[in-house]
């Protein structure tokens, strides 16, 4: 049984490594010789996170039994800095579709999300792991309209990857329909995109060019800013929010 | 190039009207999106549909409650739950196709006649077979989904074997392993820890199915109905698709179990009796039920 358990603690270890690897990896996605870097701030105190009551099941109570799961509306650093937010090209950008060294990866972990916001370019294909010993369902519930579909797929202990891809740049939340507190993003956009770390710091990779970069919070909305980016120079954005 | 001028100028009052949310609002089909795909058919068997002979009858029985654009916004719309269907979706509960997938045509045209049990839609079998293959093309026009994709390819459902007891408590481990209870509850009776917080895709409460009270599952109560639910997921609904997770033999075992669930008498139910078999322990270590 314990070796079992060891088994299982080397797996999420390695997933964990994966995690954090394929976060870094995340800011270098596009090919390019310039870049777009800025900082994400939350104007004002970060908003009061309310803790999540998990006592439905065992499993996921017991993972956060010392340290109790919040939302992760706003995930705000020590500085201000705002995380999870999801900065793109909205204009400007006619370059190939995002090509990442590593596929990005969505976990189900201590019955949370991570990350909470993924972010995607169209039709790049991510994957779908559990490290979690309760069953979850992965069930992401776009517009229809925009020609993403709707699925929703089980991933008990132990289930295999599931990989798939968007068709169409929309924001799609996703869910657990037996954990309802699990909520998180799939930030499906055109062209190059990074997503704000701890500290609300992000580089997106471009060529050079005029920008119009777009950063989109689940919460506290989008912003722009027009930024000009030298052959083999860099460009700055930063943003700052409201909570809402 | 004008309507391209108007578009740009409605989406960036848009953006400044509403903070630029990326998401787009639901988009609303008119009667002419309707109309340009009218000419939209449906195949089953030798039977082909044409949606514009539907259309008598889609206004005599269905527009109630599907509505006139089939958005499921018809008059009976706040007085009925389940809600009717939105059509524009294409978003289908009962499949033989994966989760994910446009249903097939002979899937559409079985729901017409099964109907849909606990819910205000009655079968329609009085329809003769060409006037259900009419209303299926119907009902396929006020997607655009339709026009854009094809069918996804059914699922595989191998020949029933036997059912033995022990198939039967195979198949109540994988009740236990892939966790139905969570949300139909250990005895099938829909009271698992999450059954109360269940909402379908558009948010709206829903409930888990009870296995004990004789109701028929809605998407038909055959075994291969059964092994067809599981395996495709319900779309729309928080039943998710156990394709990857469940072999198509233990399926089989699956079902057998949840047979023993049932209210109605069945050979399974005999069998477990027989056995003594107890409910799942949700609180049992994985895979020491």
């Amino acid at each position: 049984m314990s070796k079992r358990y060891n088994f299982a603690a080397v797996l999420s270890a390695v997933v964990l490594i994966c995690c954090g690897a394929l976060f870094l990896g995340q800011k270098v996605n596009a090919a390019g010789e310039g870049k777009i870097t800025g900082t994400v701030k939350l104007d004002g105190a970060a908003p009061h996170m309310k803790g999540i009551d998990m006592s439905k099941d065992p499993y996921c109570a017991k993972i956060h039994a010392s340290d109790p799961g919040h939302l992760e509306t706003y995930v705000v650093g020590s500085d201000g800095g705002l995380a999870n937010v999801v900065l793109y090209i909205s204009e400007g950008y006619s370059g190939p579709a995002t090509v990442a060294t590593t596929e990005p990866v969505f976990d189900q972990k201590g019955c949370m999300y991570t990350p909470h916001v993924l972010g995607l370019d169209v039709e790049q294909k991510f994957k779908v792991v559990t490290s979690d010993q309760t069953t979850h369902n992965i069930h992401p519930l776009p517009n229809p309209m925009t020609g993403n579909i709707p699925w929703n797929q089980s991933q008990p202990p132990g289930a295999s990857p599931v990989e798939k891809s968007w068709k169409a740049a929309e924001m799609i939340p996703v869910q657990c329909n037996i954990h309802p507190w699990m909520h998180g993003w799939f930030a499906v956009v055109k062209g190059p995109y990074a997503t704000s770390d701890a500290k609300g710091e992000y580089t997106i990779n471009v060529p050079a060019g005029n920008y119009t970069v777009t950063a989109w919070h689940e919460a506290a909305g989008t912003q722009t800013q027009k930024v000009t980016v030298a052959a083999g120079g860099s460009g700055s954005a930063n943003f700052t929010f409201k909570a809402k | 190039m004008q309507r391209n001028n108007l578009r740009k100028w409605l989406l960036s009052v848009g953006a400044v009207a509403v903070v630029a949310l990326p998401m787009p609002s639901w988009a609303q089909l008119t009667k002419y999106d309707l109309e340009t795909r009218l000419g939209i058919e449906a195949h089953v068997g030798d039977v082909t549909g044409h949606a514009k002979d539907a259309k008598p009858d889609y206004r005599r029985y269905c527009v109630g409650c599907h509505g006139e654009l089939g958005d499921g916004n018809g008059e009976n719309f706040p007085w009925i739950d389940p809600k009717p269907r939105d059509f524009q979706l294409g978003v289908f509960k009962c499949r033989s196709t994966p989760t994910g997938t446009l249903p097939l045509d002979q899937d559409l045209f079985d729901t017409i006649a099964r109907g849909m049990d606990r819910s205000n839609m009655p079968q329609w079998s009085t329809f003769t077979k060409q006037e259900r293959a009419d209303l299926v093309a119907w009902v396929k026009h006020f997607s655009p989904r339709w026009t854009n994709e094809k069918p996804g390819t059914p699922i595989t459902i191998p020949p029933e074997p036997e059912v033995t007891p022990e198939r039967i408590k195979a198949g109540r481990d994988v009740f236990a392993r892939v966790q139905c209870w969570k949300c139909h509850g250990v005895l099938g009776q829909a009271n698992g820890p999450s059954a109360a917080t269940l909402t379908d895709d558009l948010g709206r409460p829903i409930a888990a199915f009870n296995f004990t009270e004789g109701a028929r599952p809605k998407c038909g109560d055959t075994d291969r109905d059964i092994y067809r639910i599981f395996m495709t997921g319900l779309d729309g609904t928080p039943m998710p698709s156990f394709a990857d997770n469940i072999k198509p033999d233990e399926a089989w075992d699956l079902v057998f179990y949840l047979r023993t669930l049932m209210s109605q008498p069945s050979k399974e139910k005999a069998m477990a009796k027989q056995l003594g078999l107890k409910p799942v322990d949700p609180n049992a270590p994985a895979g020491q039920q």
